[in-house]
């Protein structure tokens, strides 16, 4: 019914959507970043653990379908990226592994750690979690050190028999030391500050940290645009990793990300109205202390753009996760994906995901149909 | 005797692998075996008015919610292992493997994830109905995310609906539903989510017993233990059946596992099940496996290894010997092939393959469809290829031999247990016979000793293959230094015990802490 290449952009879109999804909802991580800074007396961090703590599995969940769902659509980048940048996705599962088990732990009696401890995991989480997905994903753009040849499973070539090899001993954790990724590492985590300031204006019934947030906001959206577009125009300006069409011969394009967008009109509007999306988000808010509905905004502003940045990656000829050892060893939607059978009936299974946004928005609006107090928080569960 | 090489990779993945699923295994079956047991109580409190059921259940999503928190942890560090440390495979098999993971996430997570929250925190905003569709919610959403997972594991014992293709270098995916309804997949689903029913009831009972010992929250209690013992009866007598069912298919797909489980070398007509035994420390060795006799000491149950295994009285039933030197007759009426010649057809499939990726990269695309011929003619043992010993094939067959006695001794010892229980609460007892009250909570460790141990008995006895046949565990690793993998081993290792003794410190004290008064709908929290 659909073609091949129709289902492998399909389904990086999806891969691409996720990924924005994530990073809207790294909101949370966002203001376990600010958790020590941001509240002032024990109340106020009972109240913000409380409402970050309500939503931190959508975030958590999102990420493992991110993994599912790119190992069931592009199983070479899962098997080349994973097992070669070993030690960048190996720090970003401790720093959510930590998150999952802090928020339940940290307030009940007898927690071994202590409470200080366990909202210590909260701030590593919310800073080296979101700054290092960050970094990752500007590998995307930047490139990687490896060599991947499918042969190698059947003794050709001279590596043995492990299709894809790291080219340093570092295994990811060089992408740290290239100011580009640094960039996108840092944009992401005040990103997700500015996220989490907008969540809080939406949902705080507490007047104090109402007018901090306020503060707040102006001090991450700064440094959240500054590295921003740092990322953006360097990337823009920057040679890209393209795919002849005819050869499938991986070579240098200058400027090839700006040449993406410039070529596809569309995907070019929709990032620019992300863009529109945060800005108006960021700054309605700041400007009107009253406004709180800016986080809708914002965050629908962030999923475009993030989603829109990722997805030019791997379209238009264009090598999504290249290498930079050896050009021809880059991963393209084409050499990476999976079999057209396996994509068609993923994509059935895809069109599941708008119950699961369904359902979502249910359970979202039961919860919060008033803004959160301390007493509300003190007289439900609480975490 | 090569039990563990601390200079190996593989070896080093394959502990992390193991450390990280038998830690997830101890947070799952509870999760798994509280949520229906949870439901049912808020089920009946929905039903009946009676606050009573409201507040066990509260109680016992209480220790759901600290439970869950650990079991999410510890997945998504396995999700992301296959990637990490085992590269080659997933590329392999991806195509196959993925699939099922990422329907686990769209079908099952988000379910459970969305609908916890209503259950927690939704007992004052929404009403009593959404509030209960949304506790089976969360547990149909854990149920679901089982089965996808334990799709994906059936695919690896018994690998079916694909094809391999020679250009990609990888088994794709060709009946979906071959997959997803294969029976070994349907028999594992079954088997082990009814584990975990088993392991929750369990504890319920364990706990409720502790709480009738001490003379506290009676009422609750009993109304715990009602719900528990048949709940857990039912689970272990199907746990029984499903078991059975396992068996016949490991003989089935696996015959050098059921061996192996068997500590069965030389195959024979109307095989024996062994009740009790002592193996030959001798043969611990592998190079031994033709050698000395298998045990110092056994009693068997006559005929019931051909029964379980083939369903008939006299079936032979290969043993490890057998397995490897082949020339038996095999149920499609075919002559088994020996070690050796599986291995030449193993190194002829790697060989074409190879041949058919050079000769496609140097254009001579004339000779690639007798490469392709080649390759799927013997594909069925490419995995072989990898094999220079036949003792290489055989699982380690102490560790599989008495985990699976130990798990099948506590099977009938919890279906006698909790059949018991049930008894003396039937007949309002329970309280003048403390001595099953003791038994109860001392018996707890064993529900989680017999999970392990049925795991155990899955996954070592598919050694040496990450895919059965297919793809052995050396050819489906990332490429990593020994202490890159040693580092993170010992990493998580810390993590997880420091969270299991958090988690457990915090369960006692919940557990002390006992439900709280609930005299109207407000929350007990």
């Amino acid at each position: 019914m659909f073609t091949y290449t129709f289902l492998q952009h399909y389904w990086w879109f999806l891969i691409s959507l996720i990924a924005g999804i994530f990073a809207f909802l790294l909101f949370v991580q966002g203001g376990q970043s600010m958790l020590f800074s941001f509240s002032k007396t024990k109340d106020e961090r009972k109240l913000l653990v409380n409402i970050l703590g309500r939503k931190w599995h959508y975030t958590f969940t999102t990420l493992v379908v991110f993994g599912g769902a790119f190992f069931a659509s592009f199983p070479l980048f899962y098997s080349t990226s994973f097992g070669g940048a070993y030690w960048i996705w190996m720090a970003i599962l401790f720093c959510f592994t930590l998150q999952a088990v802090s928020y339940e732990f940290q307030s009940l009696p007898g927690n071994f750690l202590g409470a200080r401890t366990y909202k210590s995991f909260l701030f590593i989480n919310g800073v080296l979690g979101t700054f290092l997905v960050g970094v990752a994903l500007a590998t995307f753009f930047t490139g990687s050190e490896f060599t991947m040849s499918k042969g190698n499973i059947a003794g050709v070539g001279s590596v043995g028999p492990i299709i894809s090899q790291w080219q340093n001993p570092w295994h990811g954790l060089e992408a740290l030391v290239n100011l580009r990724n640094l960039s996108l590492g840092l944009a992401v985590l005040f990103l997700a500050r500015t996220m989490a300031c907008l969540y809080f204006i939406n949902r705080l019934d507490h007047s104090v940290l109402q007018k901090r947030t306020h503060k707040y906001l102006t001090y991450n959206a700064v440094p959240f645009l500054f590295f921003f577009l740092i990322f953006v125009i360097w990337t823009f300006a920057s040679d890209g990793f393209a795919v002849n069409p005819e050869t499938k011969q991986v070579y240098m394009e200058k400027m090839k990300y700006l040449n993406n967008f410039l070529e596809n009109p569309l995907l070019l509007s929709v990032f620019l109205i992300g863009v529109l999306g945060v800005l108006y988000g960021i700054i309605a808010s700041a400007l009107r202390p009253k406004y709180r509905k800016g986080v809708w905004f914002a965050g629908a502003g962030a999923i475009l753009t993030v989603t829109m940045l990722i997805f030019i990656t791997g379209i238009n000829n264009t090598a999504f996760y290249p290498s930079v050892t050896d050009l021809q060893s880059s991963l393209t939607l084409q050499n990476s994906s999976s079999s057209k059978f396996t994509l068609n009936a993923m994509a059935w299974v895809s069109l599941f995901i708008p119950v699961v946004i369904a359902y979502i928005f249910y359970a979202w609006r039961a919860l919060e149909k008033n803004h959160t107090s301390l007493e509300e928080v003190k007289a439900n569960k609480a975490y | 005797m090569d039990l563990f090489n601390f200079s190996s990779v593989v070896d080093w993945s394959r502990l992390q692998f193991a450390m990280t699923a038998g830690y997830h295994w101890l947070f799952v079956p509870l999760t798994l075996g509280l949520a229906v047991i949870m439901s049912i109580m808020e089920t009946i409190y929905v039903r009946t008015g009676n606050v009573e059921w409201k507040r066990a259940a509260k109680f016992w999503m209480k220790i759901f919610g600290i439970n869950f928190a650990i079991g999410v942890a510890t997945g998504i560090i396995l999700e992301f292992q296959f990637g990490t440390n085992w590269s080659n495979y997933s590329w392999f098999v991806g195509d196959i493997f993925g699939a099922p993971l990422a329907i686990e996430g769209i079908v099952a997570f988000f379910l459970e994830a969305t609908f916890i929250s209503i259950m927690f925190f939704g007992w004052n905003k929404v009403s009593r109905k959404a509030h209960l569709a949304a506790t089976w919610l969360v547990t149909l959403g854990a149920t679901l995310s089982a089965l996808w997972i334990l799709i994906a594991n059936a695919w690896m014992q018994y690998p079916i609906g694909m094809e391999f293709n020679p250009e990609t270098v990888r088994n794709e995916m060709v009946d979906f539903w071959a997959i997803a309804l294969s029976p070994v997949a349907i028999n594992k689903f079954f088997h082990t989510v009814l584990s975990g029913w088993a392991t929750g009831a369990a504890f319920v009972l364990a706990i409720s017993s502790w709480f009738l010992i001490k003379k506290r929250n009676q009422d609750f209690a009993l109304k715990s233990i009602r719900i528990g013992a048949i709940f857990g009866l039912i689970s272990f007598v199907l746990i029984a059946v499903t078991g059975d069912g396992s068996g016949y298919e490991v003989a089935q797909k696996q015959p050098m596992k059921i061996a192996a489980m068997e500590g069965l070398y030389e195959g024979k007509e109307g095989a024996g099940l062994v009740a009790i035994g002592v193996l030959n420390p001798a043969k611990a060795d592998k190079s031994n496996y033709d050698k000395g006799d298998a045990f110092l000491f056994k009693i068997e149950l006559p005929k019931l290894l051909s029964i379980m295994g083939y369903r008939q009285l006299n079936a032979f039933v290969p043993g490890i010997r057998d397995i490897i030197d082949g020339g038996y007759t095999l149920q499609d009426g075919t002559i088994a092939l020996s070690f050796e010649e599986k291995k030449v057809r193993g190194e002829k499939a790697i060989e074409a393959l190879a041949n058919y990726q050079v000769a496609k990269t140097e254009g001579r695309d004339d000779e690639l469809a007798g490469f392709e011929a080649t390759l799927l003619d013997n594909f069925a043992y490419f995995g072989y290829g990898y094999l220079d010993k036949p003792e290489q094939t055989i699982p380690n067959v102490p560790l599989l031999f008495y985990t699976f006695r130990v798990m099948v001794a506590i099977g009938f010892y919890y279906i006698l247990l909790f059949a018991i229980v049930w008894f003396f609460n039937r007949k309002k007892t329970l309280l003048d016979n403390r001595w099953i009250l003791y038994v109860s909570l001392w018996s707890l460790p064993l529900a989680y000793i017999a999970g392990q141990a049925g795991w155990i008995v899955s996954e070592v006895g598919r050694q040496p293959w990450a895919i059965q046949d297919i793809l052995p565990v050396q050819a489906s690793i990332s490429s990593l230094e020994v202490g890159s993998v040693m580092t993170t081993f010992m990493l998580f290792l810390i993590m997880f015990t420091v969270l299991l003794i958090a988690e457990v410190s915090i369960m006692v004290k919940q557990i002390k802490k006992g439900p709280e008064e609930d005299s109207d709908d407000k929350p007990v929290y």
